[in-house]
């Protein structure tokens, strides 16, 4: 074994350094978003200004839009498909074609966006020559996210299906529920973490997304991540400096306020077990 | 008409048989025990009374309903579950009214019904708790709340006292039979713990790999197994294995290495020259210093348990074979290991199994 | 589920498998199809498969993509360089990934969940922005360099950007956590009382290290290194913001293909031979997790 203290100051070393190179580049962005110098390398003092330069950005504010809507709607969709597909795989042992469908599901997470993207947009272009199709833009962008959106919320409800207990279905069959109401009533709410961590990751993930978004977009719809990489393509951007800020607290912020609330739930649960004498 | 008629129930899964053949009959208002180790299979006759398995042959009929096809939440049975399966996310109350919501019961009932479940069980005020708030006994009074909200015909309990320590095991065990006197509803408990069931149950049915191997009240099982099984899981047992033999006036059981033949009941009709075994139990064995007159059997005291009401001495015969007894008291000081005593027992009080 | 019915369960079946066999299977079978035409001008730009010639429907195949990849040893040193670079990403986020998940898994429980959600959390945050802002750090006027300079330690400033360094730097950088949270997976699962009887039975630290810690965690080594290495083989962003003229990765070719090139045939020939190169380790992948699944 590791003598204890020289493991001590192993793993403190191991857990700064690597959060450290998490961190370190996050860190630099939000302070050089107050760098009133455009230059990285000259610091000019607090200003705000290239904060109020990103306000006034109308591109990027469009874009914003855009991509919040398209987020939302796409993650609203990931989830109902992504549900069923992780019911259907948890529970349903056996069916035709089960095979297909778990690669189908697994698959989109780890093939490379640029196959995605490319092959959605082949699909787009056919479909466009076939039936005259829908023309590309937000909606195929949505369709697009929604996919690979699903797949990723399917693997979280599976996952807490799994562990779920069936005697609280059972118990509520046995209390004279229909397997419709058991449906609505116990196993739903009873996976509720993983549907909300599930919508809220589908949403980070299309709000993310750069390489399958311009694959399959028209020339009516810019996303956020398009407007900031066609900016940034041309070197260091302090606009973007300060969007990279606004972006980290709008998603930091939140995030670590519902990770504060399920500490302190957790702390509160244990508090109880130990009033109990558990 | 009985409340629960089990007709030929037999349940497979896979290569093995799990309930094999069972017939049973349980009388409305009794409290029935269904008593076996783990993996005997009652608690998948359980599941099947509940709707949960179906049989693959034979018949169930609740209250003179054959329950065939019949799904868990069709059936006037609810179900007690091991593990309570309270639903986290509803308060005590939530719980309890689920199953009273289905029958789309108007809110007022409910809310009385609620408040007289939770006097039954003496939470009064719990209302508004959350399981998680709860400790395991509690937890228990309110997944027999739940059961009971509904006045179903018959109230299914697996193993409803295993989570509980043993003093609350104790108390509980009381209550549960002071409140089915109360409410009057049949119950079918599910139990590996023969102390349980004969203490609750005014009928009780032994189940072993499957089949049912004795059905009657507590003292018939206990005084009078109907087989080797059912002496050895009811209780502490001495068993001697011989062939039966001609005795003074009676029939005895001729045990190799012992020097008599052992005198059996009176009355025991039986041919001679069987095979054959006598349980003896522990409490009916009496030890003395002096021999005894009549029959009975040298033997050392190899070790002695002091329980607390009384004591299990163990003993060694010189034949080598094991003997346990049970003296109350502190009857067991006057015998300290080694002490080389005699061990007799009333002749009637002993009971002959065949094959 | 006791009786959801048929039709119940061919909804939640059937809507997500139609879902992902239209826009997932189909447009896989679709790429197959482009890259067996040619490049042509028009809407869209390559040829039908099956076309009217007057005198009935001819088949109109053509390998000339996928020997065209085949000849030009561009997309072989892509292909190969791909791999190279994602291999190596995938060593360097094992190497600083397990130290770190080891650390986290002999923290306190409270602590654990603490550093586990500080892991995620760049995850949550724009994953273009992250790797641009490696540029500003590595650039020659950037934060590294000025930071040299003014300590005296270098003269002229270092080639830190648009190179192999700043590419593996950055395929770490971006999938760190994919690695960090399977090891920790494996590693919160260890049995702590192995590693004590080992040392108990006399085994030093590096053997029980070698011997018993490391074996066990194998299946979290080998789920996190499928996390990184099949997505970043395919990877575009990183280097085409952080590489440079010599970095060739197959994502980077694809898109330049498609978008530069306009030859859509070519780019779908790549993504064949891409996805046929993928399968191997996808199928490993997809039996992996499904193997975790049955338990």
């Amino acid at each position: 074994m590791i003598p204890p203290r020289a493991a001590g100051w192993f793993g403190l070393g191991a857990l700064i350094l690597g959060f450290g190179f998490l961190y370190a580049p996050i860190v630099l962005l939000v302070l050089y978003s107050f760098n009133a110098s455009r230059l990285v390398t000259v610091w000019a003092g607090f200003s705000t200004r290239w904060y109020g330069a990103l306000l006034h950005d109308e591109a990027f504010g469009a874009a914003a839009l855009t991509s919040l809507e398209v987020a939302a709607m796409a993650a609203t969709v990931s989830l109902v498909l992504g549900s069923c597909a992780g019911f259907s795989m948890a529970r349903f042992a056996r069916f035709p074609g089960r095979l297909v469908f778990g690669f189908a599901l697994l698959a989109p997470l780890v093939v490379p966006e640029v196959i995605l993207g490319l092959s959605l947009l082949l699909l787009f272009v056919a479909c466009e020559s076939w039936f005259g199709g829908p023309s590309r833009g937000m909606l195929t962008i949505t369709v697009a996210h929604a996919t690979f959106g699903a797949c990723f919320v399917s693997v979280l409800v599976r996952a807490q299906l799994t562990g779920f207990d069936r005697a609280l279905e059972e118990a509520a069959l046995d209390l004279g529920a229909r397997p419709w109401t058991v449906l609505m009533r116990i196993t739903l709410p009873g996976i509720r973490p993983a549907l909300v961590s599930g919508w809220l990751l589908a949403f980070t993930l299309s709000l993310d997304d750069l390489v399958i978004a311009s694959f399959v977009t028209g020339p009516s719809a810019t996303t956020l991540p398009m407007a900031v990489f066609s900016s940034v393509r041309l070197g260091v951007s302090p606009e973007v400096n300060a969007l990279a800020t606004l972006f980290l607290c709008v998603v930091f912020l939140p995030v670590a306020f519902a990770g504060w609330l399920m500490a302190r739930a957790e702390r509160r649960r244990q508090l109880t077990q130990q009033v109990r004498g558990e | 008409m009985a409340l629960l008629e089990i007709a030929g129930v037999s349940k497979r899964f896979g290569a093995t048989t799990a309930v094999d053949d069972v017939t049973l009959r349980l009388e409305r208002g009794a409290f029935f025990g269904l008593l076996g180790p783990s993996g005997c299979g009652k608690t998948t006759l359980l599941r099947m009374i509940a709707g949960f398995e179906s049989p693959d042959s034979g018949r169930i009929v609740i209250d003179g309903v054959d329950a065939a096809g019949l799904p868990p939440y069709a059936r006037p049975v609810n179900m007690m579950f091991q593990s309570y399966a309270l639903f986290p996310h509803m308060d005590v109350a939530g719980n309890i009214a689920f199953g009273l919501r289905q029958e789309r019961m108007d809110r007022r009932r409910i809310a009385a019904r609620v408040a007289e479940m939770l006097a039954l069980v003496q939470m009064p005020g719990y209302a508004r708790r959350r399981p998680h708030e709860l400790s395991g006994g509690q937890r228990q009074r309110v997944a027999l709340a739940r059961a009971l909200a509904k006045m179903p015909k018959l109230l299914l309990l697996d193993e409803p006292l295993a989570a509980l320590d043993r003093k609350l095991r104790a108390e509980t065990r009381l209550e549960l039979v002071g409140i089915q006197e109360r409410v009057g509803i049949t119950f079918l408990v599910v139990t590996h713990d023969q102390e349980e069931a004969l203490s609750m149950a005014s009928c009780i049915a032994v189940m072993d790999r499957g089949r049912l191997v004795q059905t009657g009240p507590p003292a018939e099982i206990y005084e009078r197994p109907a087989s080797r099984f059912v002496a050895n899981f009811v209780g502490e047992v001495n068993l001697f294995e011989g062939e039966l033999t001609a005795g003074f006036n009676c029939l005895a059981l001729a045990v190799t290495g012992f020097p008599e033949p052992i005198p059996l009941p009176s009355g025991t009709q039986l041919p001679k020259g069987g095979a054959a075994a006598l349980v003896v139990r522990p409490e009916k064995l009496v030890l003395s210093h002096a021999p005894p007159a009549g029959f009975a059997i040298a033997a050392t005291v190899s070790s002695v348990g002091y329980l607390g009401g009384g004591s299990i001495v163990h003993l060694a015969t010189e034949q080598q074979k094991a003997l346990k007894a049970y003296l109350p008291g502190t009857a067991a000081g006057a015998f300290g290991r080694g002490t080389r005593v005699w061990v007799a027992w009333p002749a009637e009080d002993g009971v002959i199994l065949m094959q | 589920m006791t009786g959801l019915g048929r039709l119940g369960r061919l909804v939640l079946i059937g809507v997500p498998f139609f879902w992902l066999a239209l826009f997932f299977l189909l447009p896989l079978l679709i790429v197959g199809k482009v890259s067996l035409a040619e490049s042509t001008i028009g809407i869209p730009p390559y040829t039908p498969l099956i076309a009217h010639d007057g005198r009935g429907l001819k088949l109109l195949a053509t390998a000339a993509n996928f020997a065209l990849i085949a000849s030009d040893d561009l997309y072989l040193r892509a292909y190969l360089g791909s791999l190279g670079n994602a291999a190596l990403a995938t060593a360097l986020c094992l190497i600083i990934g397990y130290p770190v998940a080891y650390a986290i898994a002999r923290c306190q429980t409270g602590r654990r969940q603490l550093l586990l959600f500080l892991v995620m959390l760049p995850f949550w945050t724009s994953f273009l922005i992250r790797v641009y802002a490696w540029i500003a750090i590595l650039e020659p006027n950037g934060l590294v360099n000025q930071a040299l300079t003014s300590l005296g330690l270098i003269a002229a400033p270092l080639p830190l950007l648009n190179n192999q360094f700043s590419v593996e730097l950055g395929l770490v950088y971006s999938y760190l956590p994919f690695m960090i949270l399977p090891l920790y997976g494996s590693l919160s699962n260890l049995d702590r009382s192995l590693i004590e009887a080992a040392a108990d039975l006399g085994a030093r630290p590096l053997r029980v290290f070698l011997g018993v810690t490391l074996p066990l965690t194998l299946p979290g080594i080998a789920a996190g290194s499928l996390l990184v290495l099949i997505p970043a083989i395919g990877e575009f962003v990183i280097p085409d913001l952080l590489g440079g003229p010599d970095t060739l990765m197959i994502g980077k070719v694809l898109w330049d293909e498609f978008f530069n090139n306009r030859d859509w045939p070519v780019a779908a020939a790549v993504a064949v031979v891409l996805v046929a190169a993928l399968a191997v380790p996808l199928l490993a992948a997809q039996r992996f997790l499904e193997r975790g699944h049955a338990r």
